[in-house]
C-alpha cells in the first residue's frame, strides 16, 4: 500500500482500524517530500522534523484516549496564510525572514483538529499570477509534466496534492487562485463564498475577493477541509455569521433533476478545443446522470477580467501599502532619507508582476481616474452580481471551463503579463461576485494534461456544487484512470 | 491698506480623541504615558494579514458628539481608506471617512464681543489616530512608538464661519466643553487629545470670494493658537499689501519665534486615493439607536448656565466662567451641594483656583482635589477653624501636596486662635509695643487699628480669629 495514494477519507479509516499511525502516514509524506520536492518545487519552507515529532506526540496519545477525526492527518499550507513561529513569506524577497506572531483564523481551526503541518506551499508573489512563475524562490514544476506550470497563483498547493506529497492543501483564491491550479494539476479545488471562510490571517492581496479553499484529491476530502475552516469568526467582519453545515452530508451521488446552465460565452473565441470537447463529454455526462441541461448567455461576462484587474489592482495597491521597510520585511541597506528607504525597500523587496499591479492600483485610484476606473468597475461589479441572480433563479448550477487551455510550458507566458491574464478569464467572475466556485477534472488532453471543469453555484450554497462534482467525479473515476508521471514534456 | 480693511476667514478642523478603553478597530487600551510600544498588538502594528473591527463605542461617542452639536446623524455610513506612506501609520493607510460621514450640518453657538452667532459645523466623522516619531533622543535616526496608533479620533470640521482669534477661540473652548460634558473625551490638549488644524484667509471687506487659505496644523494650546492666527493675519494683510500672493500650503507654527513657517511645497500636494475600506462593512444605524442615544445626552453647558443663573443666583460673568468646564462645574455643583454655600465655593472657583490654574496652565479635568475637599475648605473658614488668608494657603498646599485640608491644617498647625484669653494676651501685647497707634486711634484714625489688627496677626502668624481682635481692639481702646 503506497499511503501517500490515499485520500484523507481513506487515511481516517486506517486510523480508525489501527491499520496506520499518525506516524506511519506523516512518515511517509516526508518521505514523499524528500523523494519528489527536487522535482516538483512545490514547498517554500518543510517541517519534516517538526511534523514527525508531533506524529509520535499524537500516537501516545492515542493509545491513551479518544482522539478527533482529523488528529493526526498532515496537511500543506499556502505560504499566504500566516503561521505562528514558522516563516510566512508570500513567496516575496518582501517577506523572505518574515515570521508572523499570531496563526491565521483557519490555521488556529487545523490546530484544534490537531492536523500537522507539513511545510509551507509555493505561490506566485503576494498570489499574484497565474502559474507560480512570479514565486521569488523558486518555480514550482507541474507533476504532470515537469516542464509545465502549476497553474497558480495557489501552484504549490496544487501540485503538492497532485504529486503526493500533502493529503490535502490550503490555498487562496483572490481570481482563480484555487481552481485554475487545481485544473492544471488534475486536482480538486474549492473557492468558497466569499464571507463562508474568515480571512482573518491570510496576507491580503485583494480583500474583497480574497477566500481561502481548500485543494484535494476528491471531492469528499475537499467537502471535509471546508467543515473544517469555515465559521464566523469576530476577527473578520466580513465574514458571514451562518449556520454551520457538515458538508459531506450533502454527497448524494445523485443530480437528478439537477438545472444546469451553460453560458455559451466561455466555450466560444480563445477556448482551446480539446478542453471545449472535454467540457462537452462532461456535460454529456450530466445528461446521462439526470441533469438538466440548458444553455444561456452571460454577457455580462465579457467585462469580468477588465474589472478584476481594476478592483484588485486598487486594493492590492492599499494592502500592500504596509510593506515599507519600516517594522518587518526586507529594508534596502542604503538610503539617504526617508523617500529613499521608501523607494529601495519596495523596489528591491517587491516583484515586477507585484509592481506592475500596485502601479495599476495606484493609476485607478487617483484623482481624476478614480470614477472612470474604480467607480466604473464597482458598477460593473454591481450588473455581474445581478446577472448571476438572473441565472441562479433559473438554473441549480452554472457550468464553465476552469481554464481555456491546459497546463501551458514553464516561460511561455511570464513575459506576456496580458497573456497571463487571460487564465483568469473563466474564473474570476465568481469572485467579482462572490460566488462558490470547484474546479473537478474532468479528463485529460491529447497529450495527457487534465482539464478541468468549473461548477459555480449560487451563495452559500456549496453543498450543491459539491454534490454536482461528487456525483461527476464518481462517474469518471478520473483518479483510477489517469496520474501524474512526473515525465519531462517535450516543449 | 489697513488690516481693518480686510475680513478675516477661519474655519477649524479639531481632532479629539475619544475616552473609549480600547482603540478603534483592536483591543488594545488607548491610555496615555505607557512605555513605548506596549500598547499594540498584530493589529494595530499592521502585521501582514490582520483585519480591523469597528469598535461599536467610537460609533456612539460621535453620534452623542453629533446630536450635542446638532448634526444630522446618517444612518448608512462607511470607513475609508486615505492612503499615504509614513513611518507612523504602519498600514500606509489610515482608516477614516470620505463621503459619507457619521454626523453633517450642525452647530455652536458662540457670543462674541460682536453679539451672538451660530457657527456652522460641516461634519463629524471617526477615524484612526497615527503613531509618533521619537526624533531627538537616539542619536541616529527615529523610533516608532506606535502606542497612539489606533487611537479612536473624531475629527470635527467647521464651516469658514469664524471672523477673529476671539472667535476662535470661543468656538474652541465651547466645542471642548460640550465634548467634555458628553464624556466622550478628556480634550487635555497638553496631551495632545484635542488639537485644531486652523485655516486662515483674508479678502477685502465686502468680497464674495474666499481668500488663498493657509493651514496651521496640530495646535493644540489656545495661547498659541491665538497668537497663530494674529501672525498669520498680520502676515497674509502684509503680502497682499505688498502685491503678492498667498500660496496654499502648510504652515508650522513656533512658538519661540511667534512666527509661522513654511513645511512642505507644492509639490508634495498628496493624492489620497480615498477608497472604500473593503474590509469593514457598512455602518447602519437605526432610528431606535439614534434616540436612545439622545435620550442619555447629559445636561449641556448652555443649560447648566441657564441653571446657576436662576438657581444659585450666580452673574452672567461667572456662571460663563464655571459652565465653560464641566470639571469646574462638577466642582462647583458638588461642593455647594455639601457645604450649602454656593456663594463661596463660586469664589473660590472664580478668584483664587482659576488664577492657580492660569498661573499653571493647568486644565481643570487636572485639578487634584475633589468637591468634598474644596465644601470642606469652605466649611473650614464657616466654623472659624481656620480664617479665609490661612484658607487660601491651605488652597495652595492642596493644589501642590494634595491631602484633605484638614490633615493640612493640623501639620502646619494653623488652626485659628479663637480663645479669649490667648487673643487678650496678643492684644495686650501689641497695644503696649505700638503707643504711637495707639494714640493715632484715640485721635479719631481709624486706620490705625487696621495697623494693629495686622500687627497681632503678625504676631500669631495669621492664626488669630480677625473678627474676634478686631472686636478686642476696639473694646481696649474705649
Amino acid at each position: 500500500m503506497d499511503i501517500t495514494e490515499l485520500t484523507v477519507h481513506e487515511l481516517q479509516e486506517k486510523l480508525k482500524n489501527k491499520e496506520l499511525t499518525s506516524y506511519d502516514i506523516t512518515k511517509a509524506y516526508v518521505d514523499r517530500i524528500e523523494e519528489k520536492e527536487k522535482d516538483v518545487q512545490a514547498f517554500v519552507t518543510t517541517l519534516e522534523n517538526e511534523a514527525l515529532e508531533k506524529a509520535s506526540k499524537i500516537e501516545e496519545e492515542r493509545k491513551s484516549g479518544e482522539v478527533g477525526i482529523f488528529t493526526g492527518i498532515p496537511i500543506g499550507i499556502k505560504d499566504n496564510i500566516c503561521t505562528k513561529g514558522v516563516k510566512t513569506t508570500c513567496s516575496s524577497k518582501m517577506l523572505e525572514n518574515f515570521v508572523s506572531p499570531y496563526d491565521a483564523t483557519v490555521v488556529e481551526k487545523l490546530n484544534k483538529e490537531r492536523i500537522i503541518n507539513l511545510g509551507k506551499l509555493n505561490m506566485d508573489e503576494f498570489a499574484m499570477g497565474g502559474s507560480t512563475e512570479y514565486s521569488y524562490f523558486k518555480k514550482t514544476r507541474n507533476p504532470w509534466d515537469l516542464n509545465k506550470v502549476p497553474g497558480g497563483s495557489s501552484g504549490g498547493s496544487a501540485a503538492a496534492v497532485a504529486a503526493n506529497m500533502v493529503p490535502w492543501a490550503l490555498g487562496s483564491d483572490t481570481g482563480g487562485s484555487i481552481r485554475q491550479p487545481a485544473s492544471f494539476c488534475g486536482v480538486v479545488g474549492l473557492k468558497p463564498t466569499y464571507g463562508l471562510v474568515s480571512r482573518y490571517g491570510l496576507v491580503a492581496f485583494a480583500s474583497s475577493l480574497d477566500q481561502i479553499g481548500p485543494i484535494t484529491k476528491d471531492v469528499y476530502d475537499s467537502a471535509m477541509l471546508l467543515n473544517i475552516i469555515t465559521g464566523h469568526d469576530e476577527r473578520d467582519t466580513t465574514s458571514r455569521n451562518i449556520e454551520k453545515k457538515d458538508y459531506t452530508k450533502a454527497l448524494k451521488n445523485d443530480v437528478k433533476g439537477l438545472k444546469i446552465g451553460v453560458p455559451k460565452e466561455f466555450f466560444g473565441e480563445g477556448i482551446n478545443e480539446e478542453v471545449k470537447e472535454k467540457l462537452e463529454e462532461a456535460i454529456e455526462t450530466y445528461k446521462e446522470l439526470g441533469a438538466e441541461i440548458e444553455e444561456f448567455s452571460l454577457d455580462i461576462a465579457k467585462y469580468s477580467l477588465a474589472t478584476y484587474y481594476i478592483i484588485a489592482c486598487a486594493e492590492a495597491s492599499s494592502n500592500l501599502g504596509r510593506f515599507d521597510g519600516i517594522r518587518y520585511g526586507y529594508r534596502a541597506k542604503e538610503f539617504k532619507d526617508l523617500k529613499d528607504l521608501y523607494r529601495k525597500s519596495r523596489s528591491e523587496g517587491f516583484g515586477e508582476e507585484v509592481k506592475r499591479r500596485i502601479i495599476l492600483g495606484t493609476y485607478v485610484l487617483s484623482s481624476g481616474y478614480y470614477d472612470a476606473y474604480y467607480k466604473k468597475a464597482q458598477q460593473v461589479r454591481t450588473l455581474v452580481m445581478n446577472e448571476f441572480n438572473k441565472a441562479f433563479q433559473k438554473y441549480d448550477v452554472i457550468l464553465t471551463p476552469t481554464s481555456p487551455t491546459v497546463a501551458f510550458d514553464i516561460g511561455s507566458k511570464s513575459n506576456n503579463p496580458l497573456e497571463m491574464y487571460l487564465a483568469d478569464i473563466c474564473t474570476v467572475s465568481v469572485n467579482i461576485a462572490g460566488l462558490p466556485g470547484i474546479s473537478v477534472p474532468c479528463g485529460v488532453d491529447k497529450k495527457g494534461m487534465p482539464i478541468g471543469m468549473q461548477l459555480i453555484g449560487n451563495k452559500f450554497e456549496e453543498e450543491t456544487i459539491l454534490n454536482a462534482a461528487y456525483t461527476f467525479e464518481q462517474k469518471i473515476k478520473f483518479r483510477e484512470n489517469y496520474k501524474p508521471t512526473f515525465r519531462k514534456g517535450e516543449k | 491698506m489697513a488690516r481693518e480693511d480686510y475680513e478675516v476667514v477661519i474655519g477649524l478642523e479639531v481632532h479629539a480623541e475619544l475616552s473609549t478603553k480600547t482603540k478603534i478597530f483592536c483591543s488594545c487600551p488607548t491610555s496615555f504615558g505607557a512605555s513605548p510600544n506596549t500598547h499594540v498588538c498584530p493589529i494595530c502594528m499592521a502585521m501582514p494579514g490582520t483585519l480591523p473591527v469597528l469598535n461599536e463605542k467610537v460609533v456612539e461617542y460621535a453620534v452623542r458628539a453629533g446630536l450635542a452639536t446638532e448634526c444630522t446623524i446618517s444612518q448608512d455610513s462607511k470607513n475609508d481608506r486615505k492612503n499615504y506612506f509614513y513611518p507612523d501609520l504602519p498600514k500606509a493607510y489610515q482608516i477614516s471617512q470620505y463621503d459619507k460621514p457619521l454626523c453633517e450640518h450642525g452647530k455652536i453657538e458662540i457670543e462674541p464681543s460682536t453679539g451672538r452667532k451660530a457657527v456652522g459645523i460641516t461634519r463629524i466623522h471617526i477615524e484612526e489616530d497615527a503613531g509618533k516619531l521619537n526624533h531627538d533622543d537616539f542619536g541616529r535616526g527615529s523610533l516608532v512608538d506606535l502606542n497612539r496608533a489606533g487611537v479612536p479620533l473624531i475629527e470635527i470640521v467647521s464651516e469658514p464661519d469664524l471672523r477673529s482669534s476671539e472667535e476662535v477661540d470661543l468656538y474652541l473652548r465651547k466645542l471642548k466643553s460640550i465634548l467634555e460634558y458628553i464624556e466622550v473625551s478628556d480634550c487635555k490638549m497638553q496631551e495632545g487629545s484635542l488639537r485644531a488644524d486652523v485655516n486662515v484667509s483674508i479678502r477685502k471687506k465686502g468680497a464674495k470670494e474666499f481668500g488663498t487659505r493657509t493651514e496651521m496644523k496640530n495646535m493644540n494650546s489656545f495661547r498659541s493658537i491665538t497668537r497663530a492666527i494674529e501672525y498669520e493675519i498680520d502676515r497674509q494683510v502684509d503680502v497682499i499689501d505688498n502685491g503678492g500672493k498667498i500660496e496654499q500650503e502648510t504652515l508650522r507654527w513656533d512658538e519661540v519665534s511667534g512666527k509661522t513657517f513654511s513645511m512642505r511645497d507644492k509639490e508634495d500636494a498628496q493624492d489620497y486615493r480615498y477608497f472604500p475600506d473593503p474590509d469593514l462593512v457598512a455602518i447602519k444605524l437605526s432610528d431606535e439607536y439614534i434616540e436612545n442615544i439622545k435620550n442619555t445626552l447629559p445636561e449641556l453647558p448652555e443649560s447648566r448656565k441657564q441653571r446657576y443663573l436662576t438657581e444659585y443666583k450666580l452673574s452672567e460673568k461667572d456662571a460663563n466662567i464655571i459652565t465653560s468646564s464641566k470639571y469646574l462645574s462638577d466642582l462647583f455643583e458638588g461642593a455647594s451641594k455639601i457645604c450649602n454655600n454656593p456663594k463661596a465655593v463660586n469664589n473660590w472657583i472664580i478668584s483664587d483656583i482659576s488664577r492657580i490654574l492660569n498661573e499653571t496652565e493647568m486644565d481643570p479635568v487636572e485639578i487634584p482635589f475633589d468637591s468634598k475637599q474644596l465644601a470642606k475648605l469652605v466649611q473650614l473658614i464657616d466654623k472659624g477653624t481656620i480664617s479665609s488668608s490661612i484658607a487660601k494657603k491651605v488652597l495652595v498646599e492642596m493644589f501642590e501636596h494634595p491631602r484633605d485640608p484638614e490633615d493640612i491644617i493640623d501639620e502646619k498647625g494653623w488652626v485659628q486662635i479663637s480663645d479669649e484669653g490667648a487673643i487678650k494676651e496678643v492684644v495686650l501685647k501689641v497695644l503696649e509695643n505700638n503707643p504711637k497707634s495707639v494714640e493715632d486711634y484715640k485721635a479719631g484714625k481709624e486706620k490705625a487699628l487696621g495697623f494693629l489688627v495686622g500687627q497681632a496677626m503678625k504676631e500669631t502668624r495669621g492664626k488669630a480669629n480677625p473678627q474676634m481682635l478686631n472686636q478686642m481692639f476696639k473694646e481696649e481702646l474705649k
